[in-house]
């Protein structure tokens, strides 16, 4: 039977069916549902979030080192995180089969970079697999943890966000569990990385490249179709698809493992076309290796460089054209809908009461980034996961006078906890006068709700430990601690200042849980109206971007009406009731429900 | 349409609209019905208002999981300005099933630009059959706010040669039991909108 899965769904099911024993993942789109469906569908598996992707990779080693069949699964940008330990994993080698499933964001849906993972694989000089499908990301799943023990590597699955959040049919089959007896082994010579033994180590990792190399020669999951020889493309993952789809009768080098690459199998399918073309997003990857070989190659030319392609991206690449007859488009200006922060977020509240102290935030990435866009725009930086707390605190150190009392820090608690307390460290450490705030929402909300350390749950919703972030600070060293409900905008908002004014480092911790989440709720889901007769039409309220409020324009006052460009409503069906808006309304317009 | 045909459903909105249920139905039925399946679509920051789009294609066999831009067969819109936003996807052959729905974006509630005007008559200047369908009325109707989603699934069955009992069984497996018969109702109604 074949079930209908998303690449995320049957990278699930493939560790399940594969034997894998362990999974660790910090949440990151496009790649968190992996790590869910483990929780939620595969008990057999340990699993669990870890504070960020370098843990998650380092518990994914130990588990392979005691001979389990590991993976470690994260968004691309993670890998930049997990770099450290993934670097010289190539060196150690595993025991058990080490998967590190990393999910690429070309066009970057939802990322700050749309980096190509494949360059790690050739950096750390480990396979990197690519699926083209759902049944094919469980497939090379498997094939991964067979080539890591056989080669005694980890290896790399590069899934994508139209591979892993794409549907199509699976074979399912029952688990079978890894080869290799898992127990305590001691093997310095291999697992602890002196130099003495590392230098020993990078010849094994040079000579494992030559032998994957041959492997690759053979792997059936690079396949060359031979169609019309008047063109010949090499592509894999979700490109092959899209090639397929527009030019089916041409010659294909479908490529299953992207590094490293088949020599031979490529010259051949090269002197067997007339003209050779790479089909691949982002980087020249494979264009680049075939050059490399001597082999005449034509692709970023016709493909670019930026953003991800598309079936009629890719057959314009090839063909020069489109050839769909599209209706066309409705000359009408299209109003943009980005994402925004929800009703009642308390994001929005912090965000409100920073406004007033006219402040320089850096701040980095959750749903508190949206706090950049209009008509907030209050976020100055977004560079990675935890940079905003270093970079406030070089802004305020650097500038001295020119930035006093106005450098703030924002990060997340999720993002707190993944990768915000070494730069807290830093500024206890080295002081200054920033302010952090800590915006609490008790959650990872931007990926969907996953549970962290400060949360009190697990993955699979049992109970554990509470990291308490006060009390993590107090140990730093920060003697200016406020833990603040950021509801109470007008309360936040002199407390913000004050903290500004404090010539050292103070943290506040504006704590409310996601207006989201159903446990812990303390908004009402009572909604606020407005008294449109009171009502002065000054957009204060509208100016939070909260989608419950409307601003209802008024092109001409009706004879005897006050003079204003229009009032504000509250739409009840999306008011939750967490009053930032009648905490901000001057006129006392907006009235609590009874 | 010849068997090699494949179908081409674009179906979009705005988060929150049950567009992700609506198209997994729909994938899964015409897997049932024993098509070749594949469908996408764009989830991230779905929950946040963001504008979403899901295309599920299905056929003997089916290569890329998105559609082509120009060759989408239905074009289903839960929302008014949503339906201009992708309308290059439609090929010249297309359907448009359009909710009579506006869901106010950002730049509009706060008074900075206003919600374009005559939009539906806009559409049915291109495309003259254009199906039009007030989801939230027919939802209120058999009591239930929350299964527009379903009841324009049944629109769009009508025009698929994937029988009514194949969806039926998809919405039983995929539900909660407290939910199902809602759904039927909801499908069943969105079929009578369409005749024939």
């Amino acid at each position: 039977m074949k079930e209908l899965l998303s690449g995320n769904e049957a990278i699930a099911r493939g560790a399940y069916e594969y034997g894998v024993r362990l999974a660790s993942a910090y949440p990151g789109t496009p790649s968190t549902e992996i790590l869910e469906y483990i929780g939620d569908r595969y008990p057999e598996i340990k699993a669990g979030w870890a504070p960020n992707e370098k843990v998650a990779v380092e518990v994914a080693a130990g588990a392979c080192y005691g001979g389990s069949r590991a993976m470690a699964i994260m968004k691309h940008v993670g890998l930049n995180v997990a770099a450290d330990p993934f670097m010289t994993l190539s060196y150690t080698g595993v025991n058990g089969g080490l998967v590190i499933v990393v999910c690429d964001d070309p066009e970057m849906h939802s990322s700050q970079n749309e980096q190509d993972s494949r360059n790690y694989a050739k950096f750390a000089k480990v396979p990197c697999l690519e699926p083209s499908d759902s049944q094919e990301a469980k497939d090379l799943l498997g094939e991964g943890l067979r080539i890591s023990e056989e080669f005694d590597t980890p290896v790399l699955l590069r899934s994508m966000t139209r591979i892993s959040h794409s549907m199509s049919l699976v074979e399912t089959k029952k688990r079978m569990e890894g080869p290799k007896e898992p127990g305590l082994k001691k093997d310095p010579m291999k697992f602890v990385m002196l130099p003495a033994m590392a230098r020993k180590r990078h010849p094994v990792v040079e000579q494992r490249l030559v032998e994957l190399k041959a492997f690759s020669e053979t792997f059936p999951y690079n396949q060359i179709v031979m169609g019309d020889p008047s063109i010949g493309i090499i592509a894999s993952g979700v490109n092959y698809q899209y090639a397929r789809e527009v030019m089916p009768e041409a010659s294909f080098l479908k490529l299953g493992m992207v590094w490293p690459l088949p020599e031979k199998m490529i010259k051949d399918f090269a002197s067997r076309v007339k003209k050779l073309v790479v089909i691949e997003d982002l980087d020249p990857f494979i264009e680049d290796a075939v050059r490399l070989m001597g082999v005449e190659v034509e692709g970023k030319e016709r493909t670019g460089y930026c953003g991800e392609l598309s079936p009629e991206k890719v057959e314009i690449a090839l063909k020069g054209a489109s050839s769909a007859r599209s209706v066309g488009a409705i000359d009408v200006e299209i109003p943009m809908r980005p994402p925004n922060m929800c009703p009642g977020c308390p994001h929005r509240a912090t965000f409100t009461a920073l406004k007033k102290n006219k402040v320089y935030v850096a701040g980095d990435i959750g749903c508190y980034t949206l706090g950049a866009l209009p008509p907030l725009g209050m976020l100055d930086h977004c560079l990675c996961m935890g940079a905003g707390i270093g970079i406030a605190a070089g802004l305020d150190r650097s500038l001295g006078e020119l930035a006093r009392g106005k450098a703030v820090a924002v990060i997340g608690d999720s993002t707190f906890f993944h990768s915000g307390m070494t730069p807290l460290l830093e500024l206890a450490y080295n002081g200054g006068s920033t302010t952090v705030i800590i915006m609490d929402n008790r959650t990872t909300a931007m990926t969907g709700a996953q549970p962290h350390p400060g949360t009190g749950y697990t993955l699979r919703h049992e109970p554990t430990i509470t990291a308490n972030i006060e009390k993590l600070a107090e140990s730093f060293g920060f003697r200016r601690i406020k833990t603040v409900n950021p509801y109470k905008v007008k309360e936040l908002e002199k407390i913000v200042s004050e903290e500004l004014e404090a010539n050292e480092p103070s943290l506040i911790i504006s704590r409310a849980p996601c207006a989201l989440l159903k446990t812990g709720r303390i908004l009402p889901d009572k909604p606020y109206s407005i008294d449109k007769d009171v009502c002065t039409g000054c957009k204060t309220c509208i100016n939070t971007g909260c989608p419950a409020l409307e601003f209802v324009k008024i092109d001409k006052p009706a004879e005897g009406e006050k003079k204003r460009k229009g009032y504000s409503r509250i739409n009840p069906s999306l008011c939750v009731g967490c009053g930032t808006c009648f905490e901000v309304c001057k006129f006392d317009a907006i009235k609590e429900a009874s | 349409m010849s068997n090699n045909k494949v179908y081409n459903i674009l179906i979009v909105g705005v988060g929150g609209q049950g567009i992700i249920l609506a198209s997994d139905v729909l994938g899964k039925a015409a897997a049932l019905h024993g098509y070749d399946v594949k469908k996408n679509e764009i989830h991230g920051m779905a929950q946040r208002g963001g504008s979403v789009s899901s295309h599920v294609r299905f056929g003997k066999s089916v290569s890329s999981p998105i559609i082509k831009m120009g060759e989408a067969d239905v074009l289903l819109s839960f929302e008014q300005i949503e339906t201009l936003r992708y309308f290059p996807y439609l090929s010249v052959d297309g359907k448009v099933i359009l909710n009579d729905a506006k869901i106010l974006p950002p730049v509009v509630f706060t008074g900075k630009q206003d919600y374009p005007a005559g939009v539906i008559e806009k559409v049915k200047a291109k495309v003259p059959d254009t199906l039009v369908v007030d989801g939230n009325a027919v939802a209120s109707r058999i009591g239930n706010p929350r299964v527009v989603n379903v009841i324009f699934l049944g629109v769009l069955s009508k025009y698929l040669d994937i029988p009514a009992q194949v969806y039926e069984q998809v919405l039983k497996d995929s539900l909660k039991p407290k939910l199902v018969d809602i759904n039927l109702r909801a499908f069943h109604e969105g079929r009578s909108l369409v005749k024939g």
